[in-house]
């Protein structure tokens, strides 16, 4: 028996299983140029069904395969279901090289292989000061002190006890695509955008528990949050953020937070880097000065040409990426592709996100898919019918605040290429005429 | 740190004692609200009135705020009264930082260095020159230090690495004097105090160094940098600026196993010279599928009736987690590699000079739960309390095993 596989995502190739190579070639040749023909006629649609008669037959449609004929798994056979096995490859990874303590490292999410806005816990994007861990949250316990009229201690039970708020954002770290400034360095959507995530977090608002310790929010323009971990991780909030939409959030995606992601508490700061998303939140204190914490003051900071370093840098701003096709994929023909990608701002919703296949000479307006949120991914998709020729693909995105996603060489020209943190320049994809997709720099 | 927090926890304690009646109060206060609601009243007393909630949570005693309240800002608020010296400090130093960070704070092998790329002309200046250098290669702790109080709270906090808060505030003082007289920032018989710190302040290298930056802070601020809306022949060179070398091919693994095996498009065999025509799409497919190991890539029959994932830990019997994921977990890999020497010996080089020794499970047991130092060297091997008895067995038994 051979063993051949059907072409999964394809259309079938008629004579794969009983010409020669040279025989094959020839007529995927022949149909390539009929699907040229036919497009340019405004006729691509009818382009499939030509061949039928000399077609054979599927055998995963004409060999009744034993999921059909024999007795499947029961229910609960796994407890917490998992992802197909199949799906194996889609996993968070660390990128080599790039740290040296793998407790004080960072995985990236698969960006190439997912869908819509939502990331699944599992491969929400990691980022460990001192490593994580898995912490009893009946002993667990939140401290508000510093400029409130009581300082107050808050138990799990008590904080789930309190008004809820469901929400959508995104989380970017602010080092992600900080590996770009200088040069290409990375070669997937994983390792160049990977350190991005989107959840529906449910928690309770910030503002709530400041009303409740009767905070000075005047004098107190600042706050600072810490973690309970080793590192106690600390960032300086503005109070301006924690009276508008600061969560503090013990569920993500309608379960309990991940520890990885900071159980059984976190802050959440739509909008703001992720390293400011205090995990295993431990204690918020309100102040009348910024903290300089060890991230505010050492690292978080972006040096730009002059030798200075710009401090408290928190907002992500209007980004977006192409993620299907995108770096290190192989594209199997020519002919149609859904170009589908993310794009997101610190500053509110999307307003328009463009793509463009000719490496930003001319651009196309993108579908946006619903929902359409304010500090959250949105999902774009465009068409596009790939002839075999090279291309570069680029997408840009534009926000409500009417701020333009900028290129490289625009962000350069102000901030040099020293920084590692805030590149929220166009990502361009090379599609050579070979299939293959490259990460390129082109501007 | 919270000054005012003695006074507000007195005040607090009697309404503690009070607590009762006033949550009483606060529900009859918000049945009376959820009614004049009901009766479609004007809202006008709603947001004076006390909510529901409002007596969930406790106050904090005074010594709750202390063990946790423990931040320093940068004038210094929240430090507490202690001194050390510089020679106290390289104490401190050798037994539970240099195994990370070298002995002068120059390693580069676990974190990146502390000390290093600083002047006599920065200090006067408050800028670090070498900043503004393309060509310098590392940016050290020294080099973007801004803040005094920065480096006296992260070490407070946070070190050493896998024993945090376990130095007493006189340490904390004597590790920071010894870092500055590394940097050259104060001389060797210094001893830095609370009563001193800010004139040391005076003296950091790069404490002109930051700027901040409002457009990246505030949500409503204008962007630095707008790109341009451009739909139709807008200016591009379509140039290739950059790519990644060919020999960086597979510098991330083999990118096929990181793609999914299903779609209009594979993951590239990165194993393999980039394919030379579309026309091998087909052994793109076929390579792509063989990266999902195990999942039945030749025998589909198995993805009907899928085998219940074996890398759970219940599926892996008795033995629990394998001995490399523990070593991993234990944060060995911190500074040993299995066959490469980082900071301590590496496994292989331990299982080569303790083969065939009696007894040396048990010798490395206690070296790994309580340290040790001079068999490899003069870095020290920090103690591992945390990590458990059984696990430290199984470890080291892995380890003399050659580390499989």
């Amino acid at each position: 028996m051979t063993d051949r596989k059907p072409m999964p995502g394809r259309i079938q190739k008629a004579p794969e299983n009983f010409l020669s190579p040279e025989l094959m070639e020839q007529a995927r040749r022949a149909r390539r140029s009929f699907m040229g023909k036919a497009l340019a006629m405004g006729a691509g649609a009818t382009a499939a069904t030509v061949s039928s008669a000399a077609r054979a037959d599927d055998p995963a449609i004409v060999k009744l395969p034993a999921h059909t004929t024999g007795l499947g798994q029961p229910v609960a056979a796994r407890g917490y279901g998992m992802p197909s096995q199949w799906e194996r490859n889609l996993q968070r990874r660390e990128s080599p090289g790039l740290t040296r303590v793998s407790a004080a490292s960072v995985s990236f999410a698969p960006l190439q292989g997912m869908f819509g806005i939502i990331t699944p816990n599992g491969l929400h994007f990691e980022r460990h000061h001192q490593g994580w861990w898995d912490i009893d949250p009946s002993q667990h316990r939140l401290m508000i002190n510093g400029l409130v009229k009581e300082a107050r201690v808050f138990t799990m039970d008590e904080l789930m006890r309190l008004p809820q708020v469901s929400r959508i954002h995104f989380i970017e770290c602010g080092a992600n695509t900080g590996m770009e400034w200088g040069n290409v360095a990375v070669p997937t959507v994983q390792y160049t955008h990977g350190m991005l995530s989107c959840c529906e977090y449910t928690g309770v608002l910030l503002s709530t528990l400041l009303d409740m310790v009767g905070a000075d929010t005047k004098k107190g323009r600042y706050l600072l949050a810490e973690g309970a971990d080793g590192s106690s991780m600390t960032r300086t909030i503005p109070m301006a953020n924690a009276l508008d939409d600061v969560m503090v959030a013990w569920a993500m995606n309608g379960e309990m937070l991940r520890p990885e992601n900071g159980y059984p508490l976190r802050l959440v700061v739509p909008g703001i880097q992720g390293v400011s998303w205090v995990k295993y939140l431990r204690r918020l204190e309100v102040g009348d000065k910024p903290y300089d914490a060890k991230d505010e003051v050492l690292h978080y900071v972006d040096l730009m040409p002059d030798g200075t370093h710009r401090q408290y840098t928190s907002l992500q701003e209007v980004k977006s990426v192409i993620t299907t096709p995108s770096g290190g994929q192989v594209l199997l023909d020519k002919g149609y592709y859904n170009v589908t990608g993310l794009a997101w701002s610190g500053r509110g919703k999307i307003k328009r996100v463009d793509v463009s296949f000719d490496g930003g000479r001319n651009w196309r307006t993108a579908r946006l898919e619903n929902p359409v949120l304010s500090k959250s991914l949105t999902r774009f998709n465009v068409d596009w019918v790939w002839d075999g020729s090279p291309a570069v693909l680029q997408s840009r995105a534009i926000d409500e605040t009417g701020h333009v996603q900028p290129k490289l060489n625009q962000l350069r020209a102000v901030r040099g290429t020293r920084s590692i943190y805030h590149n929220n320049g166009i990502q361009s994809w090379k599609v050579a005429d070979t299939g293959e997709v490259f990460n390129v720099q082109v501007y | 740190m919270n000054k005012i927090s003695g006074a507000i926890a007195s005040a607090t304690l009697a309404a503690a004692i009070g607590l009762v009646p006033a949550l009483a109060g606060a529900q009859t206060q918000g049945q009376a609200q959820a009614q004049t609601k009901a009766q479609g009243a004007q809202k006008t007393q709603v947001a004076s009135a006390p909510k529901p909630w409002a007596n969930i949570g406790r106050p904090a005693t005074p010594n709750e705020v202390k063990a946790w309240d423990i931040d320093v800002r940068a004038d210094f608020k929240g430090l507490p009264p202690g001194s050390g010296s510089v020679d106290q400090g390289m104490e401190v130093w050798e037994a539970k930082c240099a195994s990370c960070h070298g002995t002068f704070g120059e390693s580069n092998e676990v974190f990146t260095p502390i000390v290093g790329g600083t002047t006599k002309e920065d200090i006067k200046t408050g800028r670090v020159a070498n900043l503004t250098r393309r060509d310098f290669p590392q940016r050290t702790t020294l080099m973007k230090l801004s803040q005094v109080s920065t480096l006296w709270d992260y070490i407070n906090r946070a070190m050493p690495w896998n024993a945090p808060k376990s130095l007493s505030t006189d340490e904390v003082y004597s590790v920071v004097a010894y870092i500055l007289n590394l940097g050259e920032i104060v001389p060797g018989d210094f001893v830095l105090s609370d009563k001193n710190i800010a004139d040391v302040q005076k003296l950091l290298p790069n404490r002109n160094g930051k700027a901040f930056f409002e457009p990246l802070w505030q949500v409503a601020s204008k962007p630095d940098v707008q790109g341009d809306a451009c739909m139709k022949d807008c200016a591009t060179q379509m140039d290739i600026r950059s790519i990644l070398p060919e020999f960086a091919r597979d510098a991330h693994g083999n990118l096929a196993a990181q793609n999914r095996v299903v779609g209009p498009v594979r993951g590239a065999d990165t194993t393999k010279p980039p394919v030379k025509s579309l026309s091998e799409a087909s052994a793109v497919v076929q390579a792509a599928r063989a990266t999902v190991v195990g999942a039945g890539a030749s025998a589909p029959a198995v993805a009907v009736a899928p085998k219940l994932a074996t890398d759970e830990p219940a599926a892996k019997g008795e033995g629990g987690k394998a001995p490399a994921q523990l070593a991993v977990e234990g944060n060995c890999m911190a500074c040993h590699g299995v066959d490469n020497k980082l900071v301590g010996p590496s496994f292989r080089q331990v299982a080569e000079k303790y083969h065939g020794t009696p007894g040396a499970a048990a010798l490395l047991a206690g070296r790994v739960k309580n340290g040790g130092q001079g068999v490899w060297g003069q870095i020290p091997m920090p103690a591992n309390a945390t990590i458990p008895e059984e696990d430290i067995r199984r470890i080291v038994g892995w380890i003399l095993d050659g580390a499989p």
